[in-house]
């Protein structure tokens, strides 16, 4: 795969040679990645996003935190905060939390699920490229992880005053990280850009 | 075509945004709309107006910042009592309470990496607008960093949305968000999109053009 690229961060072209295992690219001007050795990275995304989305699943829909005081029990999922943040008429609020934490993750997992899957059974579906590029450009504000900082903050305030029972949404939802995670680390943009290109 | 670096401009050519394929380069490049022929982004040399987009958000961000500290982000109502907090009483309650590393977690994420990254950027712009020849690495560096922290400085409307979700009892106790929370959401979305308006390469521009002209002189 010998080709000219452009470092994204300081435009310094650069004739791109394959690494060896675990190598990385740097601009030899700037010093940022300009691309990793990633093996089987299209197979290792399309597992990792089937078993995200099973994640997405059950963290979305099972009992996520559940807050006792003496006898009155509070059980929430995952959405219960932004609808009580939307009813308190903090809307800006809680569309942000919806969008960085529910619905950017699941257009992520959805989309790279409709990207993988043609290439993988060597398919032609609708918009490819375009899907792959909108999914590239959300990937920033989905923030899950930053969400379970939040969690654990949450939990030290509240461990004082009540008694506060994780669910199964939350182990749901902290493997879910770690796969959405190690998806993220899988995956090379590159190759899928050169497949979607030579079928094009 | 002498340049003593051989960058994708200098070479007439462009590197698309989100797909970093190198297209031939259109003149002039403002009046022809080109659109990359793998993804269909469109192209640009460089970011357009990058630096007064980014001087917009950043004064913009600086200008949130003091409602989003000043005001309540909670109230807490607990047997009839109402207490508001801000950011930093927040902070406060943890380190009375002992709770020394959720205090430091809260404010350098609320605190710390907001006030940080708006400096940074305001830095970078002078730097770049004084055409600064001054170790661009480091300076790129620092940009990749106030890139990668900015979304950490969610953490706080993440807490107030559980407390929301999980104190809700009447009387006995109930969480409510103050509009503290409103503004400081749009501290941190507005200085996310401030690093992404930032181009990286007019750091390295600076370098090209210094050098092109002492080797004119």
């Amino acid at each position: 795969m010998e080709s000219i690229i452009a470092c994204h961060e300081c435009d310094l072209l650069h004739q791109s040679q394959s690494l060896p295992h675990g190598g990385i690219a740097r601009c030899v001007r700037c010093g940022a990645v300009l691309y990793r050795h990633k093996p089987n990275s299209l197979d290792r995304v399309l597992a990792l996003t089937a078993a995200g989305l099973v994640l997405f699943v059950v963290a979305n829909f099972y009992p996520f935190l559940t807050f006792r005081l003496e006898a009155q029990i509070q059980e929430t999922t995952l959405i219960t905060g932004i609808i009580e943040l939307y009813n308190q008429g903090m809307w800006i609020v809680a569309g942000v939390v919806f969008l960085t934490c529910i619905l950017v993750p699941l257009l992520e997992l959805v989309g790279m699920l409709y990207v993988l899957l043609p290439l993988k059974f060597k398919m032609r579906p609708w918009k490819l490229p375009i899907l792959f590029r909108m999914i590239r450009s959300f990937k920033p504000w989905g923030m899950m992880e930053v969400f379970m900082v939040g969690i654990l903050v949450a939990f030290v305030k509240l461990t004082k005053m009540a008694t506060i029972i994780p669910g199964i949404a939350l182990y749901a939802f902290m493997a879910l990280i770690f796969v959405l995670a190690a998806s993220a680390a899988a995956l090379d943009p590159h190759i899928v850009w050169n497949r979607l290109e030579q079928r094009s | 075509m002498n340049h003593a670096f051989p960058t994708a401009l200098n070479a007439s050519l462009i590197s698309c945004h989100s797909c970093h394929l190198l297209c031939k380069a259109v003149r002039p490049p403002e009046a022809v709309l080109s659109i990359c022929p793998r993804c269909g982004a469109r192209l640009h040399p460089r970011k357009p107006n990058s630096i007064a987009r980014t001087w917009a958000l950043v004064i913009a961000a600086f200008i949130f910042y003091i409602p989003a500290n000043v005001l309540p982000i909670t109230r807490v109502i607990s047997f009839g009592k109402a207490q508001s907090d801000t950011i930093m009483s927040g902070v406060i309650y943890f380190v009375k309470s002992g709770s020394w590393p959720i205090a430091l977690v809260i404010f350098i994420a609320s605190v710390f990496v907001p006030v940080l990254k708006l400096i940074v950027l305001t830095y970078l712009l002078i730097s770049v607008q004084l055409k600064s020849r001054w170790r661009p690495r480091d300076r790129a560096r620092l940009y990749r960093i106030t890139e990668a922290v900015g979304r950490w400085s969610m953490v706080d409307i993440y807490v107030v949305t559980i407390l929301v979700a999980l104190v809700k009892l009447g009387a006995l106790a109930t969480i409510e968000a103050g509009p503290g929370a409103i503004f400081f959401a749009c501290v941190v979305i507005i200085t996310i999109f401030a690093a992404m308006s930032f181009d990286p390469r007019l750091i390295w521009d600076t370098q090209e053009q210094n050098y092109e002209r002492r080797k004119k002189q």
